[in-house]
């Protein structure tokens, strides 16, 4: 069918349900911190806005989540319906670890999710911010399990291979596998920089909007603060991540630098812009600054970074991809910075509220985290190809023997559903952000066991109708 | 060897399923009877019933996937793979349904039909595909001794088709004997009028894939009718008579919980004769639970984490249903 083939229509499928899944986990995981540090503040001082705050940003978070455990269904049968060789080879190890994420998110579902979102008039407060804590720390628990899984996939050890198939033999080794450290580092900081930008960017279009009242000033302020201390600091292990990578898996760096070939023994030049052409074997229209990239990848001048030409053409990751998805994460990243420094700098000026020009800019920025994360995730995925187990098996193999008129229909389908399920989703959480924190939490929702609204269910912690009304 | 950790993770996984078809069948139900409602008054009774716990009731299909690919990854690859249509169908109908169940409370008046419609398609189609993937699994499955060796479509044939409607009659069964536990007044009496219909046709199509089985399946009917399975297996249809005659019986009193608990009863005694007319077989006719199973270590491993977090999950569940028990009335306004 229009000359694509099956497995890449099962990627393309892949691709885009995990795609449209993370975005919703990645803002869970920073709010439910959020969250957390908003009800330590309202404990610790008294003061009113940071209840409020946290009234307004629980709706949403519960609205998210919502959407995170349907999105996620999908996720735990698409390995057996689409990718069966890679479950039957490797479900020995990454079958355990996906049950150890269905568990904690069991856990937090069924006991404190609910007591979070219902309990604020019914538990005392020391147990309800207990509640608060554990749902933020298990949702960390929970990112710890998948990304375990996926890092064991890129840099796989603890294992042997016996009679075709993965046997596990010491599972420290493989949940704390080479790259899971900095994957995991790389991820959570990346779920806080997408929540941030988030907050800034509801602040700012409420303050654009003439809606200047203490409740959005401080969400602001907490916002730009933690902009400008994770965004830097998240330069500084992607940095170490990519250096994890380069010593794990060469080839994906050498597609990520456009980089074909070291034989004129020449200090490696950083490729700024071009187009890596697979077939031609070069990067056409090349902006290069020499010997930046062995300073920068090497940390030694006189030493190389690999090339794509060290690896057989069958080898190779997709170049033309990876350059440019790697090249928008880092451009996004190098903006928060600026985002983040020039916010701290007119704050201090006193023109963080005014400044019409930095709130437009804010609100433009609102989804930069969440484009940063997807870029990252295509950069790391499709620069592991053609391996689906780094080494150990190929994508080719991984695949289940579905005929490409069979994909295309479920491909279309899921593609129907989702933006018809999360584009009504994702247009009721921006509703709720239209209507702003309000001053008083006389609202707040008051329901579990035995009363008209029940822990098991987030989305009833909102009153608000779809249509932007309050019951 | 002690323990075998194949056959605790197969009755974890049994058990996973069937408490999710006891407690997920009553919620599709309730979505297959909805045309049968007009109100939108007793559409909210309706809803509100099980509201509070459906979500809990879906978690247990995403245990059972989690643990199938833990404990049994060859299973789970092939299986999956298998019926990765009436699966994919599945998970759509459910993910309509889902939202449906949220998003109806709090649209206006002008767009409510629109997520009526689609509780009602996603629990039909979710209903309908599990019954089809069910009658595809004991229909059997191609397997050449690595790989699933069909077809995409061998799930398409008249046994599986039929397991789907049948399967569709009793989630409406079991959705309408929970609303007879649950409501009062018309509603209840409307619940009556469908229950006794329903009732016949439950039983019928039981009877008839009780046939149908073992006469398309020589394997299964050889493990059915040779000793000393068959002492097992004979208390299952003897039960599956006495259950419905009580049925009849206690729809024919008009009492409240009876009903539901004696449909609970009947789908019990079809999942333990499922069981047993599979076991030990996790891939019918061609690999057993031990042959599926992933190496001691993965087993082991996931089994400590599941053995920690299951009674909890038990736990809350009871609580729950203890805490909603009783008549859901409209007054008591749910959202």
């Amino acid at each position: 069918m229009f000359g694509t083939e099956a497995i890449d229509l099962a990627r393309i499928q892949f691709a885009f349900t995990i795609s449209f899944h993370i975005i919703f986990p990645a803002i869970t995981i920073g709010l439910a911190s959020y969250l957390a540090v908003l009800e330590g503040m309202w404990l610790k001082t008294g003061t009113q806005v940071y209840r409020n705050l946290y009234h307004f940003w629980s709706k949403i978070f519960a609205v998210n989540f919502a959407m995170g455990v349907v999105s996620g269904l999908v996720m735990a049968y698409q390995f057996g319906t689409h990718w069966s060789g890679f479950s039957a080879f490797a479900g020995s190890v990454t079958g355990p670890l996906l049950t150890y994420e269905v568990l904690t998110a069991f856990f937090l579902e069924a006991g404190f999710l609910g007591v979070m979102l219902f309990g604020w008039n019914r538990v005392g407060r020391g147990l309800h911010f207990f509640s608060t804590c554990m749902v933020a720390l298990g949702t960390l628990v929970s990112m710890f399990w998948i990304l375990s899984s996926n890092s064991w996939m890129q840099t796989p050890q603890g294992h042997e291979v016996i009679d075709g198939i993965v046997v596990p033999v010491d599972w420290l080794a493989i949940v704390f596998n080479p790259s899971f450290p900095y994957r995991l580092a790389h991820m959570a900081l990346a779920s806080f920089l997408s929540t941030s930008l988030f907050v800034a960017a509801s602040a700012a279009w409420l303050l654009l909007k003439k809606r200047d009242t203490p409740e959005v000033r401080k969400m602001l302020v907490m916002a730009v603060l933690m902009l400008m201390v994770t965004a830097p600091l998240q330069a500084f292990v992607g940095d170490m991540h990519g250096l994890n990578t380069l010593k794990h898996q060469p080839a994906k760096i050498a597609a990520i630098e456009g980089h074909w070939d070291n034989s004129h023994g020449e200090p490696t030049p950083l490729i700024l812009f071009g187009v890596p052409d697979m077939q031609r074997e070069e990067t056409r229209f090349a902006l290069e600054i020499p010997a930046l990239g062995s300073l920068l990848l090497m940390h030694d001048i006189d030493k190389q970074v690999p090339a794509l030409k060290d690896f057989p053409a069958a080898d190779r990751p997709n170049s033309t991809v990876v350059f440019w998805s790697f090249r928008l994460m880092v451009g996004l990243g190098l903006a928060m910075i600026l985002l983040g420094l020039s916010g701290v700098y007119l704050a201090r000026k006193g023109r963080l509220f005014t400044s019409r020009r930095w709130l437009r800019l804010a609100v433009a920025m609102g989804p930069a985290g969440l484009i940063a994360i997807l870029a990252g995730w295509f950069t790391t995925e499709v620069g592991r190809q053609p391996w689906v187990i780094y080494g150990l098996m190929r994508t080719e193999d991984a695949v289940s023997a579905h005929s490409a008129v069979h994909l295309s229909i479920s491909l279309t389908a899921f593609v129907t559903v989702y933006f018809i399920v999360f584009g009504t989703g994702i247009n009721y959480i921006f509703k709720l952000i239209k209507k702003g924190p309000e001053g008083d939490d006389s609202h707040a929702p008051s329901g579990g066991p035995g009363k008209p609204r029940t822990p098991s269910r987030p989305l009833s912690a909102i009153e608000e109708s779809l249509d932007g009304t309050t019951h | 060897m002690g323990i075998d950790l194949s056959v605790i993770w197969a009755g974890i996984i049994l058990f996973g399923l069937m408490m999710y078809v006891i407690m997920d069948g009553f919620d599709l139900g309730i979505g297959i009877l909805f045309p049968w409602v007009e109100e939108k008054v007793d559409r909210d009774v309706m809803m509100n019933t099980v509201a509070p716990v459906w979500d809990g009731n879906e978690t247990w299909l995403v245990l059972g996937g989690a643990g199938l690919f833990a404990a049994f990854p060859l299973a789970y690859a092939v299986l999956l793979e298998a019926l990765s249509i009436p699966l994919v169908a599945m998970l759509i109908g459910l993910i309509f349904r889902g939202v449906a169940f949220e998003f109806r409370f709090k649209a206006s008046d002008a767009s409510r039909h629109w997520w009526d419609k689609a509780f009602v398609g996603g629990s039909v189609l979710a209903t309908f595909s599990q019954g089809v993937a069910l009658g595809g699994y004991i229909q059997g499955i191609a397997f050449d001794g690595v790989h699933f060796s069909g077809g995409s479509l061998d799930w398409l044939s008249p046994f599986p088709l039929f397991c789907g409607v049948a399967l569709l009659f009793t989630y409406a069964l079991l959705g309408s004997t929970w609303l007879i536990m649950k409501t009062e007044g018309i509603l209840q009496a409307r619940m009556f009028a469908l229950t006794r219909p329903l009732t016949l046709w439950v039983l019928i199509m039981i009877a008839a894939v009780s046939l149908w089985t073992p006469l398309a399946h020589p394997a299964i009917a050889e493990r059915w009718f040779t000793l000393p399975q068959l002492f097992w297996f004979l208390p299952v249809p003897v039960l599956v008579v006495l259950a419905g005659y009580a049925l009849i019986r206690a729809v024919a009193f008009e009492y409240h919980a009876q009903p539901f608990l004696l449909v609970l009863a009947l789908i019990f005694l079809g999942y333990s004769g499922f069981g047993i007319s599979m076991w030990p077989d996790i891939i019918p006719g061609h690999v057993t639970i031990w042959e599926a199973a992933s190496p001691p270590q993965s087993q082991g491993f996931a089994l400590v984490g599941t053995l920690f977090i299951l009674p909890i999950i038990l736990v809350y569940t009871a609580w729950s249903y203890f805490v909603f028990k009783g008549k859901v009335r409209h007054t008591d306004g749910y959202h």
